[in-house]
């Protein structure tokens, strides 16, 4: 498989549609799972961290799982080609940077569904949907896991479920996350009152790209924490039912904006527009932040010549590793934050926005 | 008949539990000092009686608070790296650390016992009756917490029946 051909493809999380994708971005599931036989990732020796990948792509290869997976390693790779793969979250950054040794990924042509070797855990399977569509992933995962486990013998305790390196994952191993644009909670300065209530009810809130990053561009990812003790039906349903809530919440203060300042929101959409398509350096951050009130503008009728998957395709292509493997050359500082505005400028006059 | 003496240190036992396992009576004798430190007391200074520990006597685990010195056989890890940098050794530290393990679990989920998907083909059957263990221990505990005792004796020992042939697959 060529990385480079993915470039102008966009993966299955930012299509853009599915259910609540005025709303909701993405869905996805993910299954810890460990080989039995073998200590974990952090405890294993090089060998049998090969012996993991051996049984791990042979079991993926052969198992009855359509589209096909295709497995690429990840410890000879390029750091831009990880980094690329970290864009479109088909890895992590831990197992694209922090670890070592044999490790790598199988995914599907249309990146819904990846399976991580040699993460923490042996196996971290995934699945994403656009939208919100929690049951239909929950669905294709568990199919999926069948399809692997009947090739793999996993570590299974009788009362503690699926056997992970970390007990915060053990029992069901699953973690389902819901990715999250409120952009009007951010602007009527209810977000914070939104995620103190979250906390309380053991969800997690965080930014786009995992543990650590904080929310840019209004992206928040919801998920569970507690993996034991609930079957994964219900651990759905949970998140399932608050995101509903948030969901009411962001519509209501949208209205109260189209309401109240319409010509002030409108006024804002077409700035940001307009700063995409002039600028002539421009972060990541900033860029995050004027397609956030662009993609708020699509959604309140303030735009019509552009759609969603348009402001994925800017959004996703203007991460640092797509940009520099669309420009074909390494960009730091100064010169990454040109050839952006550079790549976005171009964009927006080719679709005809300004 | 002689008074009964602490079946852990020999004092005069002043605190006496009858517990029945599989149908036959066993009595502890325990003085206060040895039953304070297995925590079946309430702390002197207006503590509660401790559940977990009495279900952890009734179950046969030992008390939550000296894990220290658990090592796993499989991978040689001990507990106390565990404790240090939060990663398990291999898929055998959970049997090995149990007794310490339990409490950092309910501790993370608010439960300790998994209730969901099981391979299905690791064993037949294996789904349904980790489904029904589930359901007996949600009881169990249910039962303690109500200090309905005598049905948590047989709840007890259904669960350990069941339990029996294979722990871990």
């Amino acid at each position: 498989m060529k990385l480079d051909d993915m470039l102008p493809t966009l993966g299955e999380w930012l299509r853009g549609t599915g259910p609540d994708s005025d709303a909701v971005v993405s869905t996805r599931i993910r299954l810890a799972r460990n080989l039995a036989d073998i200590p974990f990732t952090t405890r294993a020796a090089a060998g049998q961290k090969s012996d993991v990948e051996g049984r791990a792509r042979e079991a993926i290869a052969k198992a009855d799982i359509s589209p096909k997976l295709d497995y690429v390693s990840v410890n000879g790779m390029a750091p831009l080609d990880r980094l690329f793969l970290v864009e479109r979250q088909l890895i992590s950054r831990e197992l694209a940077n922090a670890l070592d040794g044999p490790r790598g990924v199988a995914f599907d042509p249309r990146e819904s569904v990846s399976v991580m070797v040699n993460e923490e855990d042996h196996l971290r399977i995934q699945v994403m949907q656009s939208g919100l569509a929690l049951d239909e992933a929950w669905e294709r995962i568990d199919a999926v896991d069948d399809a692997i486990e009947a090739r793999l013998r996993y570590a299974f305790h009788d009362r503690f479920g699926y056997l992970t390196a970390c007990p915060t994952n053990v029992g069901t191993g699953m973690r389902a996350s819901v990715l999250l644009h409120l952009p009007a909670l951010g602007i009527t300065k209810q977000i914070e009152k939104v995620f103190k209530a979250l906390q309380k009810i053991n969800l997690a809130v965080r930014g786009l790209y995992g543990e650590g990053s904080r929310a840019s561009g209004d992206l928040y990812q919801i998920s569970n924490q507690v993996t034991l003790g609930k079957s994964e039906p219900r651990l759905l349903a949970e998140i399932g039912e608050v995101i509903g809530m948030i969901l009411t919440y962001e519509r209501q203060a949208r209205q109260v904006l189209l309401k109240e300042r319409r010509q002030a929101e409108h006024d804002r959409v077409a700035r940001a527009i307009g700063t995409l398509g002039s600028a002539t350096m421009i972060n990541t951050d900033e860029t995050m932040e004027l397609l956030s009130a662009v993609r708020l503008g699509i959604h309140l009728h303030l735009l019509d010549d552009l759609s969603l998957a348009t402001v994925n395709q800017l959004f996703i292509q203007s991460q640092s590793a797509h940009l520099q493997k669309l420009t074909g050359q390494a960009l730091d500082g100064e010169a990454r934050n040109a050839a952006r505005a550079k790549y976005l400028r171009s964009k927006l006059r080719d679709l005809g926005t300004r | 008949m002689p008074p009964p003496v602490c079946q852990f240190c020999g004092q005069p036992a002043t605190v006496h539990l009858t517990d029945i396992v599989q149908k036959v009576k066993k009595e502890s004798h325990l003085c206060e000092a040895c039953a304070r430190a297995k925590e079946l007391l309430p702390d002197p200074v207006g503590g509660h009686l401790n559940l977990q520990a009495l279900v952890s006597l009734v179950l046969g685990a030992p008390p939550s608070n000296q894990p220290v010195a658990l090592i796993c056989p499989a991978c040689g890890l001990q507990y106390t790296e565990f404790r240090k940098h939060g990663r398990l050794g291999c898929p055998a530290d959970y049997a090995a650390f149990r007794p310490a393990l339990e409490p950092l679990l309910d501790k993370i989920h608010r439960a300790t016992a998994h209730a969901g998907k099981a391979p299905r083909t690791a064993g037949a059957g294996g789904g349904a009756k980790r489904s029904e263990l589930a359901d007996l221990r949600e009881r169990l505990r249910v039962a303690v917490a109500a200090e309905r005792y005598e049905e948590a004796a047989v709840l007890r020992d259904t669960i350990r029946e069941k339990e029996g042939a294979d722990e871990t697959r």
